[in-house]
């Protein structure tokens, strides 16, 4: 490899970046947005669930039952009924998630230290929210009952539970770095995939490959603006998780922006090889999309847990970089992990990115195709 | 021809692709400093050709080499010695003139202290001088062509590839471009040039004629002109050209019947002047042609190519 020829592929693929808007588009509005909406939009808590009320008892207590509800904070009461029937078509309607009936001799039995039962009945269409909506109503009801109970109850076995790492067990917490990763997969892999297919469409490429640059100088060539521009997204989207959505950093930097460079090779190398096999920017923009995004969004862990797939699924799981990328993240945002817990997934992720690019340069041929 | 003397040698050159054979049995050399035409019509396998010595093509079997390379093992080699200058306009639209420059300077690695002594080169050559920071895609296919020129000779190869330089560029910015081939190789430079410009090919010095992948002729332009054709060819000015020519092209002892500008060239079997000469009078006379001016001609390039194209087909 020639520094000089290097050079000048890097350099003019930087002069054709800052005159393409379609590409710096690509490059930093995409990630940003993409950022922004699910960090704002895309949250696993279940907060503000509607709660619709039917209250025979309307006493002190049973309004002090659903004010402790309210202010737990997971639930909002969106309408009182004054019949069952009223209830039932709030839920069938859709605008309530959870119905309760408290009876009308909630407060007698209350007080005579008898025991009560309150009908709840959950909207189970959306059967996350409703599982999660049927546990902090069942912790709720606990909580009331133990502040309403005069007696100290002592039940055998007292959990103790501690939650480490992401202690608020907010979502976005581990979302966000989540979502870093697979806005550098998209990113790296759509970008690249575009470069040698538009010199191809265009027909730079015939003049190029009758000089004496060598495949590599012209693969690496282009992989080094498109590195850098994957970086800078890199640290803008850490600085927005940082400065906009509070995510705790609490890993070395250094270590992140090493093991991501390493990533991002990977990801770039994927969209070269797609670029060079495509030819045609069309063509190749849609395998890197399929490449990618199905992978990035389902495959990789980022939002639905691996190990609730089915055994083929997870086995595919492994040969998917991302897998590795988001659990490195994670791991260095929340946990504050060193290169000692995550030097298999970086050993793997290196592998990739040599693999890729090693296949990059090999299949692409400075001749014209008979 | 001495060995030393070659720049690009090829000897039955076969390319096929599938069933369709673009380069059928070619064999030809080329001496150094030479400007080697390639004349023939579109699709007759002039690209191909050239895209097989330029490395890009692998020839299906065959010999040739460029310089000293082969071009089946050695294309990279080749690729170091020579210039090209592909059909369609193929340097960088969104970038500049100097900076389409500066980015194959890089790519021939061309030394740095020669490195803006090739550009001043090239600007002024292609007359780009005061237009070194226009985007590319704004000049007009006339520059254009002049700046891919540049930048193929950047690196002042020994051999120099042009396929189909002038297609599409008005005849002044056509003659300007001859003028340049000439000055590059006046300096040593072997060019090798296609064309389907009859006009151009005379400026060739020597020219070989393409036809459906065949070499039909070979040699310098008054080598094809005089000894192609068997037989004389006359020129006729007269009233009513297009009938005249129906009538001519349906006569037996006519081989050859065709309209330049009002003219009409005809080929008639006999070379020496008085047995021609009865016997065109002869037939102008038969069909009722008012001659308003006869004399024999030299056969243009185009006279010979027609020729030679019916002879084949």
């Amino acid at each position: 490899m020639r520094f000089r020829r290097l050079w000048a592929v890097v350099f003019k693929e930087f002069l054709q970046i800052s005159r393409d808007t379609r590409v710096l588009v690509m490059a930093f509005a995409v990630p940003v947005g993409m950022l922004i909406l699910f960090g704002y939009a895309v949250t696993l808590d279940i907060n503000n669930l509607p709660l619709g009320v039917y209250d025979q008892d309307n006493s002190q207590e049973s309004r002090g039952l659903v004010t402790s509800l309210m202010r737990s904070g997971y639930f909002s009461v969106e309408s009182y009924a004054d019949s069952y029937q009223g209830l039932l078509s709030l839920i069938e309607k859709g605008k309530i998630k959870i119905a309760l009936v408290i009876p009308y001799d909630f407060s007698k039995k209350i007080k005579s230290g008898e025991k009560v039962e309150v009908q709840t009945i959950l909207d189970g269409s959306d059967a996350n929210t409703a599982t999660i909506g049927a546990g902090y109503l069942t912790g709720a009801l606990q909580l009331y009952s133990l502040k309403i109970t005069q007696t100290e109850i002592k039940p055998p076995i007292d959990g103790r539970i501690r939650v480490w790492y992401n202690e608020e067990l907010k979502s976005k917490n581990y979302i966000i770095p989540g979502l870093i990763a697979v806005i550098m997969m998209i990113i790296g892999t759509l970008l690249t995939s575009l470069v040698i297919a538009r010199e191809w469409e265009r027909g730079t490429m015939e003049q190029l490959i009758a000089t004496p640059i060598q495949s590599s100088e012209l693969i690496f060539g282009k992989l080094v603006p498109y590195f850098l521009i994957g970086m800078i997204d890199l640290l803008l989207a850490v600085l927005l998780g940082k400065l906009i959505f509070k995510i705790p950093f609490r890993g070395s930097f250094l270590l992140m922006f090493l093991v991501s460079g390493i990533f991002l090779i990977g990801a770039l190398g994927v969209g070269m090889f797609i670029s060079i096999l495509a030819k045609s920017q069309q063509l190749a923009y849609q395998m890197a999309m399929v490449t990618t995004f199905l992978p990035g969004f389902i495959l990789s862990g980022f939002i639905f847990p691996i190990f609730s797939m089915p055994a083929f699924l997870r086995v595919i799981t492994h040969i998917l970089p991302a897998r590795y990328y988001i659990r490195i993240l994670q791991g260095i945002f929340l946990k504050g992990d060193g290169f000692a817990v995550l030097k298999l997934e970086i050993l793997l992720l290196s592998l990739f990115a040599l693999i890729m690019l090693g296949i990059a340069n090999l299949i692409f041929k400075k001749r014209l195709q008979d | 021809m001495n060995e030393n003397e070659i720049a690009v040698e090829v000897e039955n050159l076969v390319k096929r692709f599938g069933d369709f054979t673009a380069v059928d049995n070619i064999s030809f050399q080329i001496k150094k400093g030479e400007v080697f035409g390639f004349l023939g019509p579109n699709g007759a396998g002039k690209t191909t050709t050239i895209k097989i010595l330029c490395g890009l093509l692998t020839p299906t079997s065959g010999k040739g080499r460029v310089g000293e390379y082969d071009v089946f093992t050695q294309s990279e080699k080749i690729k170091e010695h020579i210039g090209y200058m592909s059909q369609k306009f193929s340097l960088y639209d969104d970038l500049t003139v100097e900076q389409n420059i500066d980015f194959y300077s890089g790519i021939y690695k061309v030394k740095k202290e020669k490195k803006k002594e090739r550009k001043e080169w090239v600007l002024k050559m292609a007359d780009l001088e005061e237009k070194r920071n226009r985007k590319t895609a704004d000049l007009a296919l006339g520059w254009k062509q002049r700046l891919a020129l540049g930048c193929a000779f950047l690196h002042e190869p020994p051999v120099l590839f042009l396929d189909e330089p002038t297609s599409g560029v008005d005849p002044i910015s056509r003659r300007n471009f001859w003028d340049l081939i000439y000055s590059i190789s006046d300096k040593g430079t072997t060019v090798f040039v296609t064309t389907h410009y009859m006009d151009e090919a005379e400026y060739c010095h020597r020219l070989a004629l393409i036809f459906r992948g065949k070499l039909v002729r070979l040699g310098t332009p008054e080598e094809l002109k005089g000894k192609s054709i068997s037989g004389s060819v006359w020129e006729v000015e007269c009233k009513n050209p297009i009938e005249a020519l129906d009538s001519l092209q349906k006569d037996k002892r006519v081989i050859e019947a065709s309209l330049f500008g009002m003219k009409i060239h005809i080929l008639v079997p006999f070379a020496r002047e008085e047995e021609a000469s009865a016997l065109v009078s002869q037939i102008l006379d038969e069909n009722k042609i008012e001659v308003i001016r006869l004399q024999k001609i030299v056969p243009s390039l185009e006279d010979v190519f027609v020729s030679l194209i019916r002879e084949k087909a």
